[in-house]
C-alpha cells in the first residue's frame, strides 16, 4: 500500500485496489481499479460473480462468449459466430483456434476449434460488432460437434479460451504458399485466405483441398469466389470419391515449385503423417507447417505416455495405473491426499489428451480436471503439473 | 479402547462387508449416471438464490439505524451466510459438482465467506477427516483438538473448563475451524516454524480480508449505520457460526458414532472404508427446509459414504442406504435435530470429569463402544457368547443378524445382567440387615440380663445396708 520509502503513493494506492482483479488485468484496464475497490468489499468473491448472474458475458473467472449465428455450410458442417464477452483478444493471429464450452445436460464439454476469422473482424450479419467464427464439422460419434451442428440455438452462451496455436501464416506472408487441406483442416486455412484478402496481400498462393464429394466442401463458394477475384490465388478441389486420396507423387505434376512454397497442411492424422514424411525427404522440413486438431480416436485406449507438463517429464503408464503412482514414480511432485477419490486434493488440468476415470469408466479430455488418483492414461496424455 | 476390528464389532463376515461395499458402489454408479441437468439447474439456482440474499440484506442494511432494518437486514444475511457456508462452500469445497467441468463452481477455485482459506480447509477437512474419520490420533475433528469427546482419550484436568470450551467453541465456530485446518496444513506440509510461511501467509491474508469486509468496510460504506451495520455483521456471523456447529456436532457426536483405533485402518478394505463412514457418523431428521439449510447434513451418513456426490441427491441415496442398513442388520443413528444435540451435549459435559468419576468404560459407553462390548456376554439367541455364531443368515428368519441385533440383545442381555446383579445386592442387603437385627436383638437381651444383673445387685446391696443399719442402730440402743 506504500512506497519504500514509507509514504503513501498514487501507484502504491492503485496496485492495492487492483490486485483482486490481477489475474484478469491485462483484460480489464483502467475498469480494474473500480473492480478491485468493489472486490474489497465483495470479498471472497470477485463483482463478476454478481455482475455474471445479470450478464453471463460479465464473467471475469472465465472468457464467455454468445452465438449469435448458426450458418449452415454443409449438409454436416454450419459456422457459428460468436459474440464474445468482456475481455476477449481479438489481436489473434491467423491461423489460431480457441477453446470453447458448450453447456449439454448440466455438464460443459471442451473442445478446441480453428477460428474461421480474420483477426478484429466484425460482421455486418451481426450488426457490426466485433465477432469471431469458428466451423464445426459433425463427427459420426462426435457428439459435442453432432449438438453444434445441429442442434444449438442462437443466444446459447459459452465459454471461451482465449486464441492460441503455431499453426499461423506470418504477417506479411511468404512470397510463394501452398495450401493442403482436407475436411475440416479447411477451418485454419481459410482464416488465413480471409486474412490476406482483408488486407488485400494475397500473394502467389496455391490451395489443394480434398473432399469426398462436392456437396462435402466446405466453404466451396467462397474459394471460388477468392479464386475469381485474386489471379494470384488459385483453389484445386480434388474428389476423393471419384479420384481417390490425393497422391503426394503428384506434387511434382501439379505445383513443379512445391518445393520453394512455405506449406500450411492440415487434415487428418494420417495425411499429415504422409506430408510430414515427404517434405523430410525432401529435406524441406522447415518449410512445413501442420497442425493436428485432436489425436485420432483411435489412438484413445488402454494406457499411453503421460507428460508433465510444468516438470517436463514423461512417464509410461498402462491402463491400470493411476496418474498420480505414474507421476510419482517419474518424481514428479504430484499433489495428493487421501489415494481413493474421494478429497479432490490431487485434481489437475488435462491439457491435452484422453484419460479414463478408474471407478466408473468414464472419459475425460482436454480441458477437464481430473483426480489423478483415480485417473488412467486412455493413450497419450498430457497434465498440467 | 475404540474399535479395533470393525468386522468383529459389525458382526458381519469379511463376504458380507465386501458386497455391502459393492451395494454402495453401485448406488454411487446410478447417482454418477443420472447427474444432469437437473442438478446443475439446483446448484445454479442455489448459488443465484444465495446471492440474491446476501445482496439484498446488505443493502437493507444501509437503513439498519431503524429497528426493523436492522432485524430484517440481519436475518437475510444470516441465512445468506448459513446457506453459502453449508450448502455452498463445503459441498462445493467437495468436489460434488466438479462434474460440471464448470471452473466457477468448482472445488479447486472455490473460496468461501470464512475466516479461514478454503484451501486450507480442504486438506483438513476433504482429507484429513474424511479419509480417516473417527479414527483416533488421525481424524482431528474428534473434538476439535479442544473438547475430549471420547473416554479413549485420556482426561487432563484442563478438561473440566470443557463446557465452557463448547460454548465459546459455538459461537467462534469459524475462527476454530480456521485455526484448526491453519494447524493441520502446517502439519501435513511439514512448514518450518518460519513466521512468514506460505501457509501463514495465506492465513493472515485471508482473515485481513474477511474481518475487513465484515467489520469495516461494510459498516463505513453504510456511513452514519456504521455501528449498526456492524453488530449486524457480528450477528449474522455469529448466528451462522452456532448453526454451523449444531449440524457438525450433531452429525459427528451423538451416541451410536462409533470411533475406531488405527490397528483398524491397517489393510483396511474399501468395504470396510464404508462401514466405518456408515457407523462413524450420525444424521438427524430435516424436513427439506432444514436439510436445505443443513447443506444437506442432516444426511451426515450419505455424505460420509459419498462425500463428492451432489448433496441434492443425498435424500435419495438416504432411502437406499436405509435399506442397505436392514439388509444387513446394521444400525442407522439418527435421530431429532434436539436429541442428537443433548447426546452430543451429554458427552461434552461428562467426559470433562476424570474417568473415576465415569462408570462406563471406552469399550461400552455411548459415545465409544468396541468390539469387546459383546465378549464374555451370552445373547439369548445364541447356544454361546463367542461372536463367530453371529456371522450369517439366522435360519429361522432368513435375516442376517449383524449388529443392530447384536446391540439390541446385548443392551437387553446387560440389562438383565445389571436387574440380576442389582437384585442380588439388594439380597445381600437384606441378609445384612437380619442379621443386624439379629444382632441386635442378641445384644439386647445381653443388655437386659445385664441390666437385670446390675438391679439384682443392687437390690441386694440395698438389703445388705439395710441390714447392717438395723444391726447398728440396735447396738446404739443396748449401749443408751
Ligand atoms: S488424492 Fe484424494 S481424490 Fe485423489
Amino acid at each position: 500500500m506504500s512506497s519504500k520509502r514509507g509514504g503513501f503513493s498514487v501507484r502504491g494506492v492503485r496496485e492495492w485496489l487492483e490486485a483482486p482483479a490481477a489475474s484478469v488485468a491485462e483484460r480489464g484496464g483502467k475498469l480494474n481499479v473500480l473492480r478491485g475497490a468493489v472486490a474489497r468489499v465483495t470479498t471472497p468473491l470477485l463483482p463478476d460473480d454478481y455482475l455474471h448472474l445479470a450478464n453471463p458475458l460479465w464473467s471475469a473467472r472465465e472468457l464467455r462468449g454468445r452465438i449469435v449465428d448458426v450458418r449452415k455450410e454443409t449438409a454436416d458442417s454450419a459456422t457459428l459466430v460468436i459474440k464474445p464477452g468482456w475481455g476477449f483478444d481479438f489481436k489473434y493471429q491467423p491461423g489460431q483456434y480457441i477453446g470453447i464450452g458448450v453447456l449439454i445436460d448440466g455438464r460443459w464439454h471442451w473442445r478446441s476449434y480453428s477460428l474461421t476469422c480474420p483477426p478484429n473482424w466484425s460482421d455486418p450479419e451481426a450488426g457490426g460488432k466485433r465477432v469471431i467464427s469458428i466451423a464445426v464439422k459433425a463427427m459420426p460419434e462426435g457428439f459435442l460437434s453432432s449438438h453444434l451442428v445441429s442442434g444449438v440455438p442462437v443466444g446459447t452462451v459459452v465459454r471461451l479460451a482465449a486464441p492460441q496455436g503455431g499453426f499461423v501464416l506470418p504477417y506479411p506472408p511468404p512470397e510463394k504458399v501452398l495450401f493442403l487441406t482436407a475436411g475440416s483442416g479447411i477451418t485454419p486455412v481459410l482464416a488465413m485466405l480471409r486474412a490476406m484478402d482483408r488486407r488485400e496481400m494475397v500473394t502467389d498462393v496455391q490451395h489443394l483441398h480434398s473432399a469426398r464429394t462436392a456437396e462435402d466442401v466446405m466453404f466451396g463458394a467462397e474459394l471460388r469466389d477468392l479464386h475469381d477475384r485474386h489471379p494470384s490465388f488459385t483453389s484445386h478441389l480434388h474428389l476423393t470419391g471419384e479420384h481417390g486420396k490425393f497422391a503426394l507423387s503428384d506434387l511434382d505434376e501439379k505445383f513443379p515449385d512445391w518445393r520453394e512454397r512455405h506449406t500450411w497442411a492440415c487434415g487428418p492424422a494420417a495425411m499429415l503423417d504422409e506430408i510430414e514424411h515427404h517434405w523430410r525427404d525432401a529435406g524441406i522440413a522447415d518449410r512445413l507447417h501442420v497442425e493436428r486438431f485432436e489425436i485420432a480416436r483411435t489412438a484413445v485406449g488402454e494406457g499411453g505416455t503421460v507428460t508433465f507438463g510444468k516438470s517436463g517429464r514423461t512417464a509410461e503408464a498402462d491402463g491400470a495405473t493411476s496418474l498420480l503412482e505414474a507421476g510419482e514414480s517419474a518424481g514428479v511432485q504430484m499433489p495428493f491426499g487421501c489415494r481413493m477419490g474421494i478429497c479432490q486434493t490431487c485434481v489437475v488440468t488435462l491439457s491435452s489428451g484422453y484419460v479414463r476415470d478408474l471407478r466408473n469408466g468414464d472419459e475425460h479430455r482436454e480441458g477437464d480436471k481430473v483426480q489423478t488418483c483415480i485417473s488412467a492414461a486412455a493413450g497419450d496424455c498430457t497434465l498440467d503439473v | 479402547m475404540a474399535i479395533t476390528d470393525i468386522q468383529a464389532f459389525s458382526h458381519l463376515t469379511a463376504a458380507d462387508i465386501e458386497t455391502l461395499g459393492q451395494e454402495l458402489d453401485s448406488i454411487r454408479r446410478s447417482v454418477e449416471q443420472s447427474r444432469g441437468e437437473r442438478d446443475a439447474k439446483y446448484i445454479r439456482r442455489t448459488i443465484a438464490a444465495q446471492r440474491g440474499l446476501e445482496v439484498a440484506g446488505r443493502a437493507v442494511l444501509f437503513g439498519s439505524r431503524n429497528r426493523w432494518a436492522w432485524l430484517t437486514g440481519t436475518a437475510l444475511l444470516s441465512v445468506a451466510k448459513i446457506i453459502e457456508n453449508m450448502e455452498l462452500g463445503h459441498n462445493v469445497g467437495h468436489g460434488q459438482w466438479d462434474w460440471m467441468n464448470d471452473p466457477e463452481i468448482h472445488s479447486s477455485s472455490w473460496e468461501w465467506d470464512m475466516t479461514g482459506p478454503s484451501s486450507q480447509w480442504r486438506r483438513a477437512h476433504n482429507y484429513s477427516h474424511h479419509t480417516y474419520t473417527n479414527v483416533l490420533g488421525k481424524d482431528e475433528d474428534l473434538g476439535f483438538g479442544i473438547l475430549r469427546m471420547t473416554r479413549d482419550e485420556p482426561w487432563r484436568p484442563v478438561h473440566l473448563v470443557q463446557p465452557l470450551a463448547n460454548v465459546v467453541l459455538a459461537a467462534t465456530f469459524e475462527w476454530g475451524i480456521a485455526l484448526h485446518d491453519w494447524s493441520i496444513e502446517k502439519e501435513l506440509l511439514g512448514t518450518p516454524p518460519g513466521l512468514m510461511s506460505e501457509p501463514n501467509r495465506e492465513f493472515g491474508r485471508k482473515i485481513a480480508r474477511q474481518v475487513a469486509k465484515d467489520f469495516l468496510f461494510y459498516p463505513a460504506l453504510t456511513g452514519p449505520a456504521f455501528k449498526q451495520t456492524l453488530k449486524a455483521n457480528l450477528t449474522a456471523n455469529f448466528v451462522r457460526n452456532l448453526w454451523a456447529y449444531a449440524v457438525i456436532f450433531c452429525g459427528h457426536f451423538p451416541d451410536g458414532a462409533e470411533k475406531f483405533t488405527v490397528e483398524q485402518l491397517e489393510g483396511e478394505t474399501s468395504g470396510e472404508w464404508y462401514l466405518r463412514q456408515m457407523l462413524g457418523s450420525a444424521n438427524f431428521k430435516a424436513g427439506p427446509a432444514m436439510a436445505f439449510m443443513s447443506g444437506n447434513l442432516c444426511y451426515q451418513i450419505e455424505h460420509h459414504l459419498f462425500p463428492d456426490l451432489p448433496s441434492n441427491r443425498y435424500s435419495e441415496i438416504a432411502v437406499r442406504v436405509r435399506e442397505l442398513c436392514d439388509k444387513y442388520d446394521l444400525p442407522y443413528t439418527t435421530g431429532s435435530l434436539g436429541k442428537q444435540y443433548l447426546l452430543a451435549f451429554r458427552t461434552i459435559h461428562k467426559l470433562a470429569l476424570p474417568d473415576r468419576l465415569l462408570k462406563a468404560t471406552a469399550d461400552n459407553a455411548p459415545e465409544t463402544s468396541s468390539e469387546r462390548k459383546f465378549a464374555g456376554i451370552t445373547l439369548p439367541s445364541l447356544p454361546s457368547s463367542d461372536t463367530v455364531h453371529w456371522l450369517g443368515i439366522d435360519p429361522e428368519t432368513g435375516q442376517r443378524r449383524g449388529l443392530r441385533s447384536a446391540m439390541r440383545e446385548a443392551k437387553v442381555v446387560l440389562k438383565e445382567k445389571a436387574r440380576q446383579e442389582k437384585e442380588m445386592l439388594r439380597e445381600a442387603k437384606r441378609a445384612l440387615r437380619e442379621k443386624a437385627e439379629h444382632e441386635k436383638d442378641v445384644l439386647r437381651e445381653a443388655t437386659h440380663a445385664l441390666q437385670d444383673r446390675a438391679r439384682h445387685e443392687q437390690a441386694s446391696l440395698r438389703r445388705k445396708a439395710a441390714r447392717r443399719q438395723a444391726l447398728w442402730r440396735g447396738r446404739q440402743h443396748r449401749s443408751n
